[in-house]
């Protein structure tokens, strides 16, 4: 009985699909609202009131930032954020331009960390910026007056009370008139009414501010002892300060500036000091004051890098040392990494899994661990290379300049031949094997076998891997920085510069190394030196490479 | 050279045989033995114990309360946790959250960077608009400039952006997250680009005759299909920040935002022989969490390393 039943099923369909097209018009319809909906987007409540509420809180977050950037006044910031939001919301509320919703995000970061600072850079680098070179001149020129001050002979000393009001301390001073003035750090002088005053007739206190108790004042001796109040708006008319709490004195830059002449004039020696036209005074004999500004110095920077004594030595070593390190390390960590992967490209080789997982794990150690945990043993004196292999020997194995660098290289070959071992591996694996018949077949040396195909073979694979290696070694701060630090140093000149410095921990440490300052400027040049460098080399060496899979 | 003699051999031995191959495989001669596989093995122990002793040194240390750098180099000559307890116990150098930091920074990077690059391998996969050759190209191109080497106008940025708004100026690691997703496209959209090509699109087509909206397409088939080339996005991201000194060093500059990059180096920057024994404990506690997930996840690493991304 069943199989009547199937065709009675079967006879029944058929017949009634078309005895009910009510049915089959609403599928149509259906079907469809459902290809319209999905041309205009997300139409689903819910991702409707999610796309709302997202672009209202970076909407929210965005007036924020707009907010503040008008109360600092930074009119260029705030044209380009607002540019910014608008076209975020432009891509994100109209309907089309599907591409522009899912690449926005990545591309606004990348715009800003990555574009942005390159021109950045760019522009840094034709400027002085750096240590007693970061602001306008206006600012040097109160920092001077600020910095530069000292007490005024025989000034007479104001009678002064502490008062706080909020976490901010204030001065309540006492003229011999009698008359009160309040004042705090950047709050010059003002008159006030209405304080009150002790026996002697020193106004000790004031309505809304709380006086200090004289335990107080000793608690806060530190905080006290910082309070500068300008006597006036103008920085060159002192300032008024207390060491104890209860007298104040006056205090004048030693320094007086000439607004007429734009010049800073020495009180006690008499000397003059004049704007030397890069960005600092100096007087007749060249002596700058300590506080400059920043100007545009144009190719001052790079010039810099290749005449000044100090450097142009120095610079030349590095940039030379940066190469050999570079291709050296490329050269080696290959080298070792296809020997092992040659070496243990073997099917039935017992242990070949254990070996394979304790080579590689110098790769998955944190680098910047590396070149730390080598410096330890590799240390002179304390070092376990030298104090426990060697028996007590003493050799600089990273003080002295040649064995620097070969320590250096030996870390890192440390550090990268597990990478090229993997490589290496996978591209061997990859291989065909009839060539390897065909070559042998004709009477080829496995090694001819080797050197004339399968090497070549293997390159086009892996070189441009090769490049990309380059490249990073190029910019490997990590494993100099934390091995030797770029020592040890050159003795020709009296900055941090040493022996296995490479071009981008020179400019580290030329932005941002301690002793001989920071010099945004010279870095920022410095940078823009290597990124040609590296720029130009990747270029050419990629256009080989399309050469090499040409013959492929 | 050594290629050559390895594939000779077992011609020679079969030849030396005569008779019938024997059924239980005849012992070598030693000479033999190693000039087919003993030399192999030779090679083999020698470039372990040339990868593993630094390891073994740094856990030797760590294990040894005795604390110099001198006294660490009797192997294993002591066991105690002196030095792990020391590690936690210094105010001013807070390892715990230097730890907590480095997961805190590289999760939220790691994250974002894959969901970025995702977003845009998926633009540049399944959309065809105007620019995106060039696009693809010009994210090539930008790979060339390190963000390392821009380090000084970052700062700068940074420190413009405190006056403004300080959560997000220096100082701040917010901050430094926004500096490395700058770098979330480049090479990431290129793996997962080579990848989301994989996936059929009449999967996609498939799925938008059933009504399916392109975010229901993205977050429901092609991110689930995807979902090995993010994870090693992710974790090379991951390993790579918490790897990172420059940047964060210029960036965070109080020890209570450092990074264990940042806070390990002060550690031996001035006295490297005093505090070895602490920084070898630190060394050990910050290594094990990023070499168990490596070798957990090797496989997927070595196919996504043979894909183009490079360490050493």
């Amino acid at each position: 009985m069943p199989k009547p039943d199937v065709h009675e099923l079967q006879a029944s369909t058929t017949s009634t699909t078309p005895a009910q097209p009510p049915r089959a018009a609403a599928h149509q319809n259906a079907f469809h609202r459902n290809l319209r909906n999905s041309r205009r987007g997300p139409d689903s409540i819910k991702g409707t009131v999610l796309k709302i509420v997202l672009l209202g809180l970076v909407d929210a977050l965005a007036v924020y930032v707009l907010m503040m950037l008008f109360l600092s006044q930074s009119w260029a910031a705030l044209a380009v954020s607002s540019l910014v939001v608008l076209a975020i919301n432009w891509i994100y509320l109209r309907k089309g331009g599907l591409p522009a919703k899912y690449l926005a995000p990545g591309v606004l970061f990348l715009l800003v960390f990555q574009v942005l600072v390159v021109f950045f850079s760019g522009y840094i680098a034709f400027t002085n910026y750096g240590d007693g070179h970061n602001s306008t001149k206006e600012d040097a020129i109160a920092a001077i007056q600020l910095t530069a001050q000292k007490r005024v002979p025989d000034s007479p000393a104001y009678k002064a009370a502490v008062l706080t009001k909020g976490d901010t301390f204030y001065l309540l001073f006492t003229d011999p008139s009698g008359k009160a003035q309040i004042g705090s750090t950047g709050e010059p002088l003002t008159e006030v009414s209405g304080a009150g005053k002790d026996s002697a007739g020193k106004a000790n206190s004031l309505p809304g501010y709380e006086t200090l108790k004289f335990q107080e004042i000793v608690a806060n001796q530190q905080e006290i002892l910082k309070i500068t109040v300008p006597v006036s708006e103008d920085p060159a008319d002192g300032t008024l300060r207390t060491a104890d709490g209860s007298t104040a004195y006056q205090f004048k830059p030693a320094l007086s500036y000439d607004a007429a002449t734009d010049t800073f004039n020495d009180s006690e020696t008499g000397k003059a000091y004049r704007d030397n036209g890069k960005g600092a005074f100096a007087d007749a004999n060249g002596e700058t004051l300590a506080t400059g500004w920043k100007i545009d110095v144009g190719m001052d920077n790079f010039a810099r890098a290749f005449t000044d004594p100090s450097l142009r030595g120095p610079l030349l070593g590095v940039i030379l040392w940066t190469f050999t390190f570079s291709v050296a390390s490329v050269a080696l960590t290959f080298a070792v990494g296809l020997f092992l992967a040659i070496t243990f490209n073997r099917e039935d080789l017992r242990g070949k899994k254990v070996y394979r997982i304790l080579m590689i794990l110098p790769y998955a150690f944190p680098a910047f661990l590396s070149g730390l945990v080598w410096s330890g043993i590799l240390n002179p004196e304390f070092g376990w290379l030298n104090q426990t292999l060697l028996g007590g020997a003493n050799i600089g194995w990273l003080t002295d300049p040649v064995l620097a660098k070969i320590s250096v290289l030996v870390v890192n070959v440390w550090l990268g031949f597990p990478y090229m071992f993997l490589v290496c591996t996978g591209a061997l694996q990859s291989l065909p094997t009839e060539i390897d018949e065909a070559a042998r077949m004709d009477g080829a040396s496995p090694w001819r076998v080797f050197r004339s195909i399968k090497l070549p073979l293997l390159l086009v694979s892996v070189a441009p891997l090769l490049i990309s290696s380059f490249a990073f070694n190029f910019n490997n701060f990590n494993v100099i920085y934390m091995l030797t630090g770029g020592g040890p140093r050159f003795a020709d000149t009296d900055r941090d510069i040493g022996a296995t410095d490479i071009l981008i921990t020179l400019v580290y440490k030329v932005a941002f190394g301690q002793g001989t300052g920071r010099d945004y400027g010279l870095a920022s040049a410095l940078a823009i030196i290597i990124f040609i460098i590296v720029a130009t080399i990747s270029a050419i060496s990629f256009k080989q490479t399309k050469a090499l899979e040409d013959v492929n | 050279m050594s290629e050559a003699q390895v594939r000779t051999l077992p011609t020679t031995e079969k030849a030396h045989d005569g008779g019938p191959a024997p059924l239980v495989p005849e012992r070598r001669p030693f000479g033999v033995w190693f000039k087919d596989k003993g030399w192999r093995h030779a090679v083999g122990i020698v470039t372990t114990i040339f990868a593993v002793f630094p390891l073994l040194y740094v856990l030797s240390a760590a294990l040894d309360s005795n604390g110099t750098l001198v006294g660490s180099n009797g192997l294993f000559s002591r066991f105690d946790t002196g030095n792990f307890t020391a590690l936690f116990s210094d105010p001013s150098r807070p390892f715990g959250r230097w730890f907590l930091n480095t997961l805190v920074v590289g999760l939220v990077t790691s994250a974002a960077t894959v969901f970025l690059g995702a977003m845009a391998a998926y633009a540049f996969s399944r959309m065809r608009f105007k620019g995106r050759r060039v696009g693809l190209l010009t994210l090539l191109l930008l790979q060339m400039f390190p963000q390392l080497l821009a380090v000084v106008a970052i700062f700068l940025l940074l420190s413009g952006i405190s006056q403004v708004i300080p959560a997000l100026g220096l100082g701040s690691q917010l901050g430094l997250i926004m500096v490395y997703l700058g770098g979330a496209l480049g090479v990431n959209t290129y793996l997962m680009y080579g990848f989301f090509n994989t996936v059929p699109q009449s999967l996609d087509e498939a799925a938008k005759i059933d009504g399916a909206s392109h975010v229901q397409i993205f977050f429901g088939i092609i991110l689930r299909l995807v979902t090995p080339i993010l994870a090693v996005v992710g974790l090379l991201a991951f390993i790579g920040i918490s790897s990172e000194f420059v940047i964060a060093s210029v960036v965070l500059t109080d020890p209570d935002t450092q990074t264990l990059a940042v806070g390990l180096y002060s550690y031996v920057a001035q006295q490297r022989s005093e505090n070895w024994g602490v920084f070898a404990a630190g060394a050990v506690i910050a290594a094990i969490p990023v070499m168990a997930l490596f070798l957990f996840l090797q496989k997927y690493i070595v196919s996504g390393l043979t894909a183009g991304s490079v360490k050493g």
